[in-house]
């Protein structure tokens, strides 16, 4: 069998399309896991997992301590909100203080770009990037296009378009390798001030009107707009805004074809898209969420395969 | 490296035959009973026996299921090449069931050992019986031993036991490999 190239899950960028189908075909064995009646397998046993998340996070959050304990791993969990770092204590303190504790693997979320890739540089665990600034968010991508794969038979050949807060999204990002990895071919859709002025050396086109974005593709993944993490006006309003790119059922039942809606949470309902079309047939959204347990599962085994002791 | 070999398709024939009639005997018409095959080699076996039973011996409702046992093993991460998962195919409950666990050769027992607590995720069965080919004896790391077998063989460790099924190897035939 195969293994995986890298020894951390820091972003896609660093995977090769060998890795996604070996981390496809292991989720798709972990789906079936977690659809039995006890759905815990014991591989994972001898292995502890702190789960350390600097940023807010819900799904993300559950879905790893859920993959984590399907797997019978040992889970500690750590938010910066209750921590030392509001003492004034360093990543790599904080870290090592918790690797102290014999801590095998580490599941990072963190307000800035490269942190992942910092700490791997620097403590010897496995890091697997729960998503780093506005740079990447790995295992959402795999679960995006898994999810794809699932519901069209495959992600080669497809067009994806990206609605939405291009700018501030780390989803988008990861997005875009993963699916051109697999040989989709992706659009980003949204306001030109939330679109990154070098999108189109990573051989993304821009579409700004979203009818005609929506005519091209098969699959629609539709953003949040972060407005946390915007610091001026990139848009004169919110009803603007769901005026020109927000998604409703109008213009979904004009264009003569299904395509396939996604959303990776959490959902603004009533401004990226209607609840009516998050809730619709041809939205996958809840079939995202499970299956993110399967991929995260499929991910932490793979990388806990090359511990040795 | 010499070949010998142990069983050849006929042998195997009239064995798989003794096999389903053995299965008979304590299951009767089998609809409290459940074949189980360990992926991936024992799956060829668990088919082959279930063939026999549904078109030879009319047995009408007969369960089979194909167990993965990968995430259950004691060797992750003992060994260098990293464990392949197969498929698992169990669209019943085995909730009071009895179970017959199936697999082609029985060596250290460990396989086994992993099926049985694989095979829990699935309800608590009412007993569970085990079914190889080929059993090796004195090979054994745990106190495991078939409730039937269809040939006990003497092999020492440096040997090896292939079976080969018609399926993937174009004939049926058991050899022992010197190495």
């Amino acid at each position: 069998m195969d293994k995986l190239s890298v020894e951390h899950l820091l972003g896609i960028k660093y995977l090769n399309a060998n890795d996604i189908d070996l981390i496809f075909k292991t989720a798709d064995h972990f789906k079936e896991v977690i659809n039995r009646p006890i759905k815990k397998v014991p591989s994972l046993r001898d292995i502890t997992i702190a789960n350390l998340f600097f940023e807010n996070s819900t799904r993300t959050k559950l879905s790893f301590e859920l993959a984590e304990k399907r797997l019978s791993a040992d889970v500690i969990n750590f938010s910066a909100g209750q921590s030392s770092v509001k003492k004034g204590e360093t990543l790599i303190d904080t870290v090592n203080n918790i690797l102290s504790m014999k801590v095998d693997i580490v599941v990072m979320r963190h307000g800035s770009v490269g942190a992942g890739v910092f700490l791997s540089k620097h403590v010897d665990a496995k890091i697997i990037n729960a998503g780093d600034g506005t740079h990447e968010h790995p295992t959402q991508a795999l679960l995006d296009s898994y999810s794809i794969r699932e519901k069209l038979g495959s992600v080669k050949g497809k067009k994806i378009v990206i609605v939405g807060d291009i700018l501030h999204s780390r989803v988008a990002l990861s997005n875009i390798f993963a699916l051109q990895l697999q040989g989709a071919k992706v659009k980003v859709c949204g306001p030109t001030t939330l679109i990154p002025k070098y999108i189109s050396s990573l051989g993304v086109e821009v579409e700004t009107n979203l009818k005609k974005a929506l005519e091209w593709c098969d699959v629609a993944n539709v953003l949040r707009v972060q407005n946390e993490r915007m610091d001026i006006n990139f848009f004169p309003s919110t009803r603007e805004y769901t005026q020109l790119f927000g998604i409703n059922k109008d213009i979904l039942d004009n264009l003569g074809k299904k395509i396939v809606i996604m959303h990776p949470g959490p959902i603004n309902r009533g401004v990226e898209i209607t609840s009516d079309v998050a809730d619709s047939d041809d939205s996958i959204i809840l079939n995202q969420v499970e299956n993110g347990v399967a991929v995260r599962m499929a991910v932490i085994y793979l990388l806990a395969q090359q511990i040795k002791r | 490296m010499s070949r010998k070999t142990l069983l050849n398709s006929k042998d195997i024939e009239i064995i798989l035959h003794r096999l389903a009639c053995q299965l008979i005997e304590n299951h009767n018409d089998f609809s409290d009973t459940v074949l189980i095959g360990l992926q991936p080699r024992g799956s060829f076996l668990a088919n082959r026996l279930a063939d026999l039973l549904k078109n030879h011996y009319n047995i009408k409702d007969l369960k089979l299921g194909l167990l993965d046992i990968t995430f259950y093993r004691d060797d992750f991460r003992r060994r260098e090449a990293p464990l392949a998962a197969t498929s698992t195919e169990i669209d019943f409950l085995i909730e009071d069931k009895k179970v017959v666990i199936i697999d082609d050769v029985l060596f250290s027992g460990r396989s086994i050992r992993a099926a049985l607590t694989a095979i829990q995720s699935y309800g608590r069965p009412e007993n569970i019986e085990l079914l190889v080919l080929i059993d090796r004896r004195f090979s054994r790391h745990l106190p495991i031993q078939p409730d039937y077998r269809g040939r006990q063989v003497d092999a020492i460790n440096e040997e090896r036991v292939l079976v080969s099924w018609k399926e993937t190897n174009k004939k049926d035939a058991v050899y022992i490999e010197q190495t």
